[in-house]
Formats: structure tokens, sequence, C-alpha cells
């Protein structure tokens, strides 16, 4: 029927949701003008194979390749106001919220999911740019938080992935008080002992950067990932003159000290295998692709605990 | 006098009172009694009129009043022995933020804030109230030192937002605000906050993450200012109002969202009529708030102050 049918691994399979599933099969890379085959594409986890430029990967595929055998299952995120503010500019924000919704096939901008990497239990949380840049409201925060009391609740490391245009407007203070509400979450990870681990992909912005962002015990960031407070465009404006090639990059940013440091996409899943398991005292891992364990992550039967869907397959 | 851009029927009226008055003090046979009296009583019904109902837009020009009392105004009037702080330890002295020991109704405390400065030469000095990565590292190591002494902080918030420079940006400024707010969540020690004029985004989450967040009338507080959303949403700065209005930035709009804790009446016609008594009555409002926080435990101070913003946004606006 299509390219995907006779696509051999299941599990890269649900690389794609059926909204991915594109009219053409090219897409061609912004940085080098290369036209990429999507099939390639998935397979380098979005990046051009022919000059390393790291495209916009959706959370659950970012899961789907992180975890082992694409095994996850999700944490539910308690649902947060819909509308705070009764908030509306040129649309309504409902509105919005809807189309992205149709357009991503995702809930909101953050994914959290359990399960393993190279047989290392995890807690991971992934930002969603494709869903509203990724911005950060009320259920970032939640989500955030979520994970957090499930990595202490499981005595998990998290793994964070940054991504986002900065806060939602949309919720107005509300989406600014999350910067200390998502701290707190990581507070939290601190007093309980457990890595948290932050991964900053492209772009991550403003009080999503000012916050959770930049807290991690180990910071990691994908290649030339923008990753700033104030914009280069705010900057050049407030600053009246130009901005010099490669500044707010991430290895601008290795090379200033906000970073520990910047790793391609395709060694990101090895290279967290390997920190996770020194910081949690555990021997090393014999590294690659991994078959899905044998029985998925059951969540626990408690009431109080976030309730958890399995996706994927097994 | 300076006279905001809606004030300006305002500023006629007056500044025709004030004619007459000039005009009678150099030539006594004139009797302009009546005429004077006419204009100021037509003056204050004015004044009311134009403060009964201000606009979220209103409300932030009167925020950035540059005749509002300012930090330094409110140190030198509220406290005692004001002992400055200076430095990061790192790389310089922000002069947007100042803070040091201080005493408060006799109690000492530590005092940050921004200061934004009141004629050219101190704007510039001090940035327009805009930190820069110190400022934000200066305050974490005096949070540090309460903690340590078991002093209160109070921060008096007034900022247009950090600092949008290369220089802030190379020196980690969001690295510096997310510590900062870190720090506010984590000292044993009561910290009470008060909104002055402007609540500018991260650099004001990063002072004002508190047990207690008081806010002026005519303050406001807002992740983005009315001419940056405007750009961003409708494509238009011009659109400021129509921003204003949605981003529910007014005090009285986070008292109903619970982010704020309490409001603080200003002056008819804003705290820029009358500053003295604006700024007696923040220092009510901090004592207040002080009181009711002083001999809890440093456990349960952390801990209130955490589950006020881990339950914050389980109510909207409300219809
Ligand atoms: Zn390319």
């Amino acid at each position: 029927m299509n390219w995907i049918s006779n696509y051999v691994r299941p599990t890269i399979n649900s690389l794609f949701s059926r909204r991915e599933v594109p009219e053409n099969l090219w897409t061609k890379c912004g940085e080098c003008g290369t036209m990429l085959f999507h099939r390639e594409m998935a397979e380098n986890l979005n990046v051009c194979g022919s000059c390393g430029h790291h495209m916009a990967i959706t959370a659950r595929a970012r899961f789907k390749a992180l975890f082992d055998g694409g095994v996850f299952v999700e944490i539910k995120v308690p649902d947060a106001l819909a509308d705070p503010l009764h908030f509306r500019d040129q649309k309504k924000y409902p509105d919005r919220l809807k189309a992205a919704q149709k357009a991503s096939g995702e809930k909101e901008a953050m994914l959290v999911a359990e399960g393993e990497i190279g047989r290392t239990p995890i807690i991971a949380a992934a930002q969603d740019f494709s869903f509203m840049a990724g911005s950060m409201g009320m259920h970032v925060g939640n989500a955030i938080i979520a994970a957090a009391e499930r990595a202490v609740k499981r005595k998990l490391p998290l793994v964070l992935f940054s991504a986002a245009g900065g806060a939602r407007m949309q919720e107005g203070i509300l989406s600014l008080m999350q910067m200390p509400r998502t701290t707190i979450a990581v507070q939290m990870l601190k007093e309980a002992g457990l890595p948290y681990i932050v991964v900053l992909t492209h772009p991550t912005t403003g009080g999503v950067t000012a916050s959770y962002a930049m807290l991690g015990d180990v910071q990691i960031a994908e290649p030339n990932a923008l990753i700033c407070f104030a914009g280069p465009r705010v900057i050049e404006q407030t600053i009246r003159e130009k901005l010099p090639e490669g500044f707010q990059r991430a290895e601008y940013l290795l090379d200033h000290g906000m970073l520990d440091r910047v790793t391609p996409r395709g060694k990101m899943r090895d290279e967290l295998i390997t920190i996770v398991r020194m910081l949690t005292g555990q021997s090393p891992v014999i590294t690659g692709d991994l078959p899905g364990p044998a029985a998925p992550v059951a969540p626990e039967p408690e009431a109080s605990a976030p309730a958890a869907t399995p996706t994927g397959k097994a | 006098m300076n006279y905001l851009e809606f004030e300006r029927p305002l500023a006629e009226i007056e500044g025709k009172a004030e004619e007459l008055r000039a005009l009678a003090r150099s030539n006594s046979e004139m009797d302009i009694t009546k005429e004077v009296e006419a204009l100021d009583r037509k003056a204050e019904a004015l004044l009311k009129d134009l403060y009964k109902t201000l606009t979220p837009w209103r409300k932030c020009q009167v925020a950035r009043h540059p005749d509002r009392p300012h930090c330094k105004d409110y140190i030198e009037a509220l406290f005692t022995e004001f002992t400055p702080l200076a430095g990061d330890r790192n790389f310089a002295d922000d002069h947007a933020v100042m803070g040091g020991l201080a005493r408060f109704n006799d109690r000492p405390v530590m005092v940050i804030g921004h200061e934004k400065g009141h004629d050219t030469k101190t704007r510039i000095e001090r940035n327009f109230g805009m930190a820069r990565p110190e400022g934000y590292r200066k305050a974490i190591r005096l949070m540090d030192m309460a903690h340590r002494f078991g002093l209160p902080v109070i921060t008096l918030i007034d900022t247009p937002g950090a600092y949008p420079g290369k220089g802030a940006e190379e020196r980690g400024q969001a690295e510096a605000i997310a510590r900062s707010t870190m720090k506010c969540l984590e000292i044993g020690v009561p910290l009470v906050s008060v909104i002055i004029g402007e609540g500018g985004s991260g650099g004001a989450v990063a002072f004002a993450t508190g047990n207690r967040l008081a806010m002026l009338e005519h303050s406001v507080y807002s992740v983005i200012s009315p001419e940056g959303c405007a750009s961003i949403l409708w494509k238009d700065s011009d659109k400021m109002r129509e921003a204003a209005e949605a981003l529910r930035l007014t005090a009285q709009d986070l008292l109903r969202l619970g982010v704020a804790d309490q409001v603080i009446e200003e002056p008819l016609g804003g705290a820029q009529r009358d500053r003295k008594a604006t700024i007696a009555a923040v220092g009510r409002a901090i004592e207040s708030m002080l009181s009711g926080l002083v001999g809890k435990k440093p456990d349960a101070l952390v801990r209130d102050r955490r589950q006020k913003f881990l339950t914050m946004g389980a109510k909207g606006i409300a219809a």
C-alpha cells in the first residue's frame, strides 16, 4: 500500500503515527537542502544523513527509539484546567488547543513514560515542539511534577528532553508559575537522591530554560540546538548589533560552561544508559538495540498512584 | 508632575488651576478663589473617574509611572540600619538589584529588590531595573545568608524583566534565574514579596517565589509584556491593549487566581500622587505578612511555600 507496510521492524513502525504519514515520501533538509527519504530519516531519528542537521522529533517517536524494544508505559498526567483565563487573541485558546491536538494526535506538549533503556529502568519526560511550540503551561508543569513523583516513588532516575518556545502565553501568569512548580519537582528528585538528567533539544528558550531545563545534575544538548532565555531577535533589537555566528547554540553554551556535553541524537541513548548506570551504582551494560522486556512495567494498583496506560508493543 | 497619556484631560485642568494660582500670586488684586476651587473639584472628579475603572493597559502604564516610589524609596522609609551588601563573588555587582541587611520594625531582616532609578543617570546605572545574571546570583547569596542566620527575607519586585543582552546570556542568565527561584523555595525563613510596580516575567519570579505575595493596587505581574504578547499572538505590537486585557495581569485578577495573597490599596490617582501614603501602606502589608510567618519552623515554612505553588492553578479566573 505505502512504504510503511513493507517496513520490517515493527517497533519502528509505530515511530510514525497515522497522522504523520506524509503525502510525499521526501523531506528537504532545512540546513543543506538534501532530499531525504522518510524511511531513511526515521532510521536516523530525523537527523540528516548528509549534514548531520537535527530536525524536530516528536516525544512519542523519541520514546520509541529510546526505550528497549520501543516499549514504555505512559504515565498519566493529572488534568489541568482547560482554559483558566478564558484567553482569546485572534483565536480562542481552546480552539488553538484543539487544532494542535488534531495536528499532532497528542493531548498536550509533554509526554511522560516509564520503561527501560539498556535494561536500566528510568522515568522519561519529553516535550513536543510540534505541539504549540512545546510551550510550558499547566500541563507541562503537571507532567514534570507527575514524572518526579513517579521517579521518587519508584526510586528511578528522571531523564527529561526539553524543547519549547517558552511559556504558554494563553495561560498568562499560570504559565509563569510553572517555573516554581517545576523547580519543586526538581527538588523532590534532589531530596530523594535521584539523578536528574536534562537533554536540551532545539529550541529550548524562555521560562523553560530558566527553570527545569537548567537544573539537571547532568546537562546534555543536541548539536546546534538553540538554548537561551531571551531569543536572539529580542537581543539584537535591544543592543542594536548583529550577534556572532553560533551565539546561544549548544556548542557555544558548552564553551561558556553552561552544559556538560553536546551529543548527537544517534549516540544519546547509549550515553544516557552509561551515565544513569554510573550515577545509580549499577554495573556496565552491553549497549545496543535490545529487545523489549519480557513483561511491560505494570502500573501499581494504588489509587493514589498516577494511573498508567501501557502503550507500544511488547 | 508626569502625566500619563490617558491623564491628558486631567493635565489640562490641573495645569489651568496652576496657572491661575501663579497669576494670583503675582497680582494681589485678583480674586480667583472660586475659579480655582471649581477647577480643583473638576480635577478630583475626573481623577476619581479615571482611576475607578482603569483598564489593564492603563494599569500597566501606572505600574511603570516614573514618579512611583521605587525600591530605594521603600528601603529608606521603611527600614533602618540598611547595610547594602554587594556582589555575586564571581563577576560583578549588579546595580539593578539592591540588597542587604536591615531592620524592619526593629527586627533584623534581609531585603532584596529591583531598583529602576529616577532620572536618566540613575536609570542607566540601574539598567532600568533589568537584572543581569549577577543580580540573581547576588540575591542567591543573600538569601543563603538569611537562611543560615535565621533572618526573614523581604523582596520588593519592580522590573520590566531580565535584561536581554549578549553578556547576560553568555553568563548564564537562564541558569541564574532558575537557581534563584530554587533558592527562594529552599530557604527555611519567611520570604514575603511585594510587587510595587512591574512584575516582569522570569526576572520577577526569581525573587517573588515566596510564602506570601502582596501586590499594589495598580501593579502588574505577567509572563510577558503586553507589547511582547501582542507582537507574537496578534502579530501587531499596537494591540497591547487587547493583550493586556487577555493576559489577566492585574493585581485584582492575580488575587482571584490565587497567585497574589493580598492587594494593597493605592491613594486616589495611583502611588505617584501620594508616595508617602503608599509606602506606609506597603509597610503595614509587609508587617502583617511577616507576623503570620515569624516563629514557624523552617520545615513548615518550606512545606507551606511548596504547597502554595503545587496547588496553584486549581482555580481559574472563573466566570
Ligand atoms: Zn542536511
